[in-house]
């Protein structure tokens, strides 16, 4: 890492190395909170996916797993644009650092978009869970109270992940302004790194949450 | 009542000494550590104040011998506790297989018992001494718990489920009974009386007060027939449902390939919820009848069911048959 | 280290600005130290307020102050209250924010600004959850056990879930600030070895807020989508266990109380030293336990649980590592008794302070033995008993500690004395004060009075007059400090750099120290506590 004062070191600090070290270490430190929390709720899941696996089995197949899986790819694009994004910084590459950026904001609104439309499929079908759930056609050995269990983790958590885009999204935007104003190059770039790292994260979870959500009780 | 001032509650339960002796015991290592501490620092504060103003004392940092002696020595005695205690917790929660079962519902803000004769009381519990008593217990809305400090037991009571805790009283008397979980405004009204009383006289209590002569089980045949569950759990071989003679207790073969032991809960959860665990090689077709029973007629079925014995079809049970050992305590 | 830079500077972080912009906007680790202050005296202040209720009506057997309701959302109010708004900020956000970077040889925290946004969390959750009072109040205890809380509570349970679950961010935040600031900010020659021992036990606090609360955060929002939107996690009739509540509740409650402990005993260890003058007996194995006491600390949430209906397998599980999570707290006590052997021991308030939190604190652990101990705890469970406990701990323990810390570090903090008579006839009165109220509900607790009740029979009534009576004392010695404290920023003897004569970086810096804290970065060459080594200069 370069050691440049480049100006914009401050003043708790005694380097530019020590405020990117500082700052990569507060990040990994934040995603860990973020595995405990999301970790929380894979352990409810969990919990309940022993107690009833034929209901979590029946409510995966009420989702359609290639929209999923099309999500999934687009998040892993979204993914690879950050660190192109991030290397783009890293190298001086203003216009290249905005265009990957931007990239990564589109293919993160698609993904939120794809969630609006299965979120309204959902909420047409009567799958949200709460007074109005009911099950259309279903496996008779399956009791549809304990599906509803399968849903309201299925909107919590996917729930709760969009809304880690939706920030993702925003201080993505914030980035590109920044960038826009010449703010980072190969001296000072650690906010795009650690938005990275934020990013990376948000679709690791997205990696587990498919498979546990989309992909039980098939094949 | 300000002249005696008491430390404990009565012993009145096989289990209240050893939980006393136990208390005693952690009580002696804490006072013995308690005086040790207080003591060394009290005659230090004296003995080590400072007499003048550059005063500056020997440099002792640490040895490893006193940190390892302070460390095991305290760990033994710790864990000496823990093996005395979770001993008798295990025994705590091991009732015997001759246990007199009584049923216990809690719900905001009373407690509702039924005997297996048929009597039921409400807030009060008459218990004959001697005798080991599992109670089994659930709720109608929120967490509650059965406390009998005189017996030194406590069990939650949980909607939804069976839990269940023994005791065996030991001396005839009133005892308080608490519920010992917040469920709201009334929670400290939720309180009773269990009455131990010799055996005799817990008969003659039985007979004098029983106000509907009908078992549980009695009761419980009755509902059966009422709600047409006869119809499909009927004896010949070509029944829709399983026939239940010799059910409790043994284990069942369900469609999903596992296997579970048939004890309360597995009956209640048959009643109200039965497409969760179908018997293998039947098909799913029994209604629940969540909503049509509530959780003492629940007891009444379950009661009969238990009844029901294998070589007999349909007779009644005049006492309620305990196969204590296949219960789980869930 | 010279003493001439030691004369009182030109400006310090109080005269720094004026005006509340200064306040309100600042990033001096110092000033957000101050705001917390004076925000968890308020919540102190409103806690106690509901307490001093609590003991008033429990004179009586009968319910006659105030109708079971009310009665009800009072000791909710005041667990909330005292827990979440102040026991947990406490010492870490005024005394380790204010000390930990110049202990350490910094300027700042590693990240004032998200520090300063910590306390606005803290403000803003804290208003929300108090809006709650003018809707009514809420009623389910501050552990919100489902299923009364999730649906059956008819009070504002949304609310209060909103406004903790903004307020954990609060804690979260700080706990990493503090455990980076650690890691990356000490000066040179700070070895990990060489820190106070205060930076330790903050350091171990830091990985439990870190780790523990996001997992009380989900449980709560849990219990809020199931209250508003009637989905049924926690609901049998769904299938939902309410029990399932309870370990996501008490994964990060457990470890919570270690948050509140961890910190006081860093205070100790450092008052211990002063005023015995000497380096602590044991330091490693002081600084170790605080990690030991942080790792087991989460691996022992389900003795709250031990009637529950948890499996009795699980249940053993728990006990034995309740019964390891004891160790290291008690390798701390002996450690610092030992460290007053052949010490130069003197009695100013911070070290009766000490005094009073190594008594207290020895109760209140060791009544955790008969609560980890399976056949005991059956019978104690749910009962006065446990209240003691905690409070023996929380109030004896964290409190007096927070208590002496803040008489320690008042010169430092404000640049005065205060008058030591006060002082420490508050800290005698609010010993005896504090034995009174809670002593005498271990005795209760064991005879079978449940927590949390309104009315209760009479043969326990004496217990809660004698409670009473010593709750009536403490309440009134817990205002004399807020006097005199107060009384002694304004018109108290001016303070030098180091009145007590300790060593650390802290006593190096001027009395109040100015907004950087060090002119040039500290270059650390000795071990911690070298009283023996140097002359411990009072200035």
């Amino acid at each position: 890492m370069s050691e440049a004062h480049s100006g914009v070191v401050a003043h708790q600090f005694d380097d530019a190395q020590q405020q990117q070290e500082t700052a990569s270490l507060g990040m990994w430190s934040f995603l860990i909170t973020e595995v405990m929390m999301f970790g929380a709720l894979f352990t409810g899941y969990a919990y309940y996916k022993t107690l009833f696996p034929e209901a979590y089995f029946e409510g995966s197949r009420h989702l359609d797993y290639r929209i999923g899986a099309i999500n999934t790819a687009v998040l892993i694009c979204s993914s690879l644009t950050m660190a192109l994004a991030v290397h783009a910084a890293q190298i001086s590459k203003r216009k290249a650092t905005i265009v990957f950026l931007l990239l990564t904001i589109l293919l993160g609104s698609i993904f939120l978009g794809v969630k609006v439309f299965e979120y309204s499929d959902k909420f047409e079908h009567n799958l949200v869970p709460g007074r109005n759930f009911s099950l259309d056609a279903y496996d008779e050995t399956v009791n549809p109270r304990n599906v509803e269990l399968f849903f309201c983790f299925y909107f919590i958590m996917t729930g709760l992940h969009a809304a880690h885009m939706i920030i993702g999204i925003t201080i993505l935007g914030i980035l590109v302004i920044l960038a826009w104003r010449h703010r980072f190059s190969s001296e000072y770039h650690a906010p795009v790194e650690m938005t990275g790292l934020y990013w990376h994260f948000v679709d690791i979870v997205w990696i587990y949450l498919f498979p546990f959500l989309y992909l039980i009780g098939r094949g | 009542m300000f002249s005696d001032f008491p430390i404990f509650p009565e012993v009145a339960s096989t289990i209240a000494g050893r939980v006393d002796a136990l208390y005693f015991f952690i009580a002696a290592v804490g006072t013995f550590f308690f005086t040790l501490i207080s003591v060394l620092v009290l005659v230090f504060a004296i003995k080590y104040r400072r007499r003048s103003e550059d005063e500056r004392p020997a440099p002792v940092h640490g040895s490893l011998q006193l940190e390892l002696v302070w460390t095991i020595i305290p760990l033994i005695l710790a864990l000496v506790m823990f093996a005395w205690g979770a001993n008798l917790y295990v025994d705590m929660y091991s009732p015997p297989g001759n246990a007199l079962n009584i049923y216990v519902v809690g719900k905001q803000w009373m407690w509702k018992i039924q005997h297996p004769e048929g009597n039921r009381e409400i807030n009060e519990l008459h218990v004959p001494i001697g005798t080991p008593v599992k109670l089994i217990m659930t709720s109608e809305d929120v967490i509650h718990s059965f406390y009998v400090p005189a017996f030194r037991m406590k069990m939650d009571v949980l909607p939804g489920r069976y839990t269940s805790a023994w005791f065996e009283a030991t001396k005839p008397g009133k005892y308080h009974l608490f519920c010992a979980e917040y469920c709201g405004t009334k929670h400290s009204e939720m309180i009773g009386s269990v009455y131990a009383m010799e055996p005799t006289e817990y008969q003659d209590w039985l007979s004098r007060t029983s106000a509907s002569s009908a078992s549980m089980a009695e009761a419980g045949e009755e509902l059966f027939a009422q709600l047409g569950c006869p119809t499909c759990h009927a004896s010949d071989s070509g029944a829709r449902g399983p026939a239940l003679a010799g059910l409790y207790g043994s284990t069942v073969n369900l469609m999903t390939g596992e296997t579970t032991t048939a004890d309360d809960s597995y009956i209640r959860n048959s009643i109200i919820d039965p497409t969760s665990q179908i018997t293998q090689g039947y098909a799913p077709l029994m209604p629940t009848y969540k909503g049509q029973v509530n959780e003492e007629d629940l007891l009444k079925l379950i009661a009969y069911i238990k009844s029901l014995a294998l070589d007999s079809s349909h007779s009644v049970a005049t006492e309620d048959s305990t196969k204590g050992p296949l219960e789980s305590n869930e | 280290m010279s003493n001439t830079a030691l004369t009182e500077p030109a400006e310090n972080y109080l005269t720094a600005g004026y005006g509340l912009k200064s306040w309100l906007l600042t990033t001096d680790h110092k000033r957000i130290a101050i705001l917390y202050l004076i925000t968890i005296t308020v919540f102190f202040a409103i806690g106690g307020f509901f307490a001093v209720l609590i003991r008033m009506e429990l004179l009586t057997p009968q319910g006659d102050l105030v109708g079971s309701d009310t009665y009800n959302k009072l000791f909710t109010l005041h667990g909330l209250v005292m827990i979440f708004f102040f026991l947990v900020p406490s010492i870490p956000a005024v005394l380790g924010n204010f000390l930990i970077p110049i202990m350490i040889g910094a300027r700042d925290l590693a990240f004032p600004r998200i520090n300063l946004l910590s306390w606005y969390i803290l403000v803003i959750g804290g208003t929300v959850s108090f809006a709650v009072i003018l809707f009514g109040g809420v009623d389910t205890g501050w552990t919100f056990y489902t299923p009364y809380s999730s649906t059956y509570s008819k009070t504002s349970v949304s609310l209060v879930a909103i406004g903790v679950f903004i307020t954990g961010f609060s804690s979260i935040l700080t706990g990493l600030n503090f455990a980076v600031t650690i890691h990356k900010m000490r000066a040179p020659g700070m070895t990990w070895f060489r820190l106070p021992l205060f930076v330790w036990a903050h350091y171990a606090t830091s990985l439990i807020m870190l780790l523990g609360t996001p997992v009380v955060a989900i449980a709560i929002l849990l219990v809020l989508l199931e209250r508003v939107f009637g989905v049924g996690i926690f609901d049998p009739a769904l299938g939902g266990d309410p029990v399932l509540f309870q370990h996501l509740f008490w994964f990060y409650s457990h470890p919570a109380v270690y948050i509140m402990i961890l910190p006081s005993m860093g205070v100790i260890s450092e008052l211990v030293c002063c005023f015995t003058r000497k380096r602590v007996f044991g330091y490693s194995f002081i600084a170790f336990s605080s990690l030991a006491i942080a790792v087991l600390g989460f691996l022992v949430w389900g003795h709250h649980m031990f009637v529950s209906s948890q499996s009795i397998y699980a249940g053993m599980v728990f006990s034995v590592l309740t019964m390891l999570v004891a160790i290291p707290s008690a390798i701390k006590v002996f450690n610092w008794t030992a460290t007053m052997y052949k010490g130069s021991i003197s009695y100013e308030t911070p070290m009766m302070y000490t005094f009073g939190f190594v008594g207290l604190f020895a109760i209140g652990g060791l009544t955790g033995l008969f609560l980890g101990t399976l056949g005991v705890d059956v019978h104690v469970h749910d009962t006065y008993f446990v209240v003691a406990h905690f409070h023996y701990i929380m109030v004896g323990g964290a409190i007096m500690g927070y208590l002496g810390g803040l008489h320690f570090w008042w010169p430092k903090i404000t640049g005065r004395l205060y008058n030591e008579a006060w002082a420490k006839l508050s800290a005698v009165l609010i010993f005896i004060g504090f034995n009174l109220t809670f002593f005498p509900q271990f005795l209760v607790g064991y005879l079978g009075m449940p927590r949390r009740y309104h009315v209760y029979p009479e043969e326990f009534q004496i217990f809660h007059v004698l409670s009473t009576a010593g709750a009536s004392l403490l309440a009134v010695a817990y205002v004399f400090p807020t006097f005199y404290l107060i009384y002694s920023f304004f018109k108290g003897e001016k303070a030098g750099a180091n009145p007590w004569g300790a060593t650390g970086l802290e006593w190096q810096v001027p009395s109040p120290p100015t907004t950087f804290n060090f002119e040039t970065t500290p270059v650390v060459t000795e071990e911690a506590y070298e009283y023996s080594k140097r002359e411990a200069q009072v200035v």
